[in-house]
């Protein structure tokens, strides 16, 4: 049912576009041309992250990100999410599934949300890009008052989440097969 | 970006040299994993040029530079939360949108809730880490992002306004 209302919109959607074209509606043209753009920058991105989470499912042991994001890495497991976020690209729509991956093969759920706030900040290439149109005292003021509140945020969503029992299970989507 | 293509290709044909069962196993994780999630992204990329196309850059350019500083920051964190944009249009927009004098403050709190908050990503989100936890992650982000918003406006010299 759910599926069927997903296919009709998406008909719908594409009709909408499609009229817009013949009927010259500006709105639509624009929303069609910038879809486009989007769809291709995303897809860029998208392709090779999900080649590099296949990878990394078959090829790490789940003992490995355990011990080093797990429970008992300590400090070094949020240390090892900064600079993974650090080399992330793309942002948030790429750190999901990435985190989701992570979580599956042990990672604990703070190292997790630190990893998916810092790779909406403290992405490099991003950052490089910021600096040189903001000035670097912007970047550097960013950075440095987010960090704290990232780490801490993400230790007590962390640790609520643990005291509710919570795991994230496979989401809605995985569920459906 | 190139290097990205070039790392990844790199470990793929490693991962290919060393053990190609696995590296087939690995590219058809990849394939069912985004197959998975494609939906949820396409609902992202219409939502995505939707706003875009109703708040169109001229149109943030002029909300975001009204001239009160506390209203133009209410505003910059709004849009910046329900917006999703490329870094290459934001920091070009927002280099140019300081020169037009523009405080720091107010890009800050644009900029921050656009790349912490999103309210556009909701339905990615949601499917790998469930609702209550979107939310709470965002409401997070969003307090992150006003606190780094007052100290861009302490630091510049720009809170007395």
């Amino acid at each position: 049912m759910k599926k069927k209302i997903r296919i009709i919109a998406a008909a719908g959607f594409i009709l909408f576009l499609g009229l817009s074209y013949l009927m010259n509606f500006a709105p639509g043209e624009e929303m069609g041309r910038k879809i486009w753009l989007f769809t291709l920058d995303m897809i860029k991105i998208l392709l090779c992250a999900f080649i590099l989470i296949g990878l990394f499912e078959v090829w790490v042991k789940k003992e490995t990100v355990e011990k080093h994001l797990g429970e008992g890495s300590l400090s070094m497991g949020y240390i090892w999410a900064l600079l993974l976020a650090g080399t992330t690209v793309g942002g948030l729509y790429v750190a999901f599934p990435v985190a989701h991956s992570l979580y599956k093969k042990g990672a604990k759920l703070s190292v997790i949300f630190t990893y998916i706030s810092a790779a909406a900040v403290f992405r490099v290439p991003m950052a490089v890009f910021e600096a040189s149109f903001m000035g670097l005292k912007f970047t550097a003021i960013r950075f440095s008052v987010s960090l704290p509140l990232i780490l801490l945020s993400s230790i007590l969503l962390g640790a609520y989440l643990k005291k509710k029992d919570y795991s994230i299970r496979d989401g809605e989507i995985y569920q459906k097969r | 970006m190139i290097y990205f293509y070039a790392g990844t290709l790199f470990l793929l044909l490693f991962s290919f040299f060393k053990d190609k069962q696995k590296t087939r196993q690995a590219l058809k994780i990849a394939w069912k994993k985004f197959a998975h999630i494609a939906p949820g992204f396409v609902m992202v990329l219409i939502l995505m040029a939707a706003v875009l196309t109703a708040l169109p850059e001229h149109v943030i350019a002029r909300v975001l530079g009204n001239g009160q500083v506390w209203i133009s920051v209410a505003t910059a964190a709004l849009i910046g939360s329900v917006t999703l944009m490329p870094g290459f249009i934001v920091f070009p927009l927002c280099g140019l949108l300081l020169k037009q004098g523009i405080s720091y403050m107010v890009l800050s709190a644009f900029t921050t809730t656009l790349m912490m908050v999103g309210v556009i990503t909701f339905p990615v989100e949601k499917a790998y880490f469930g609702t209550r936890v979107t939310l709470i992650r965002n409401a997070f982000s969003f307090l992150t992002a006003l606190i780094v918003t007052l100290a861009t406006g302490f630091f510049f010299g720009e809170l007395g306004q």
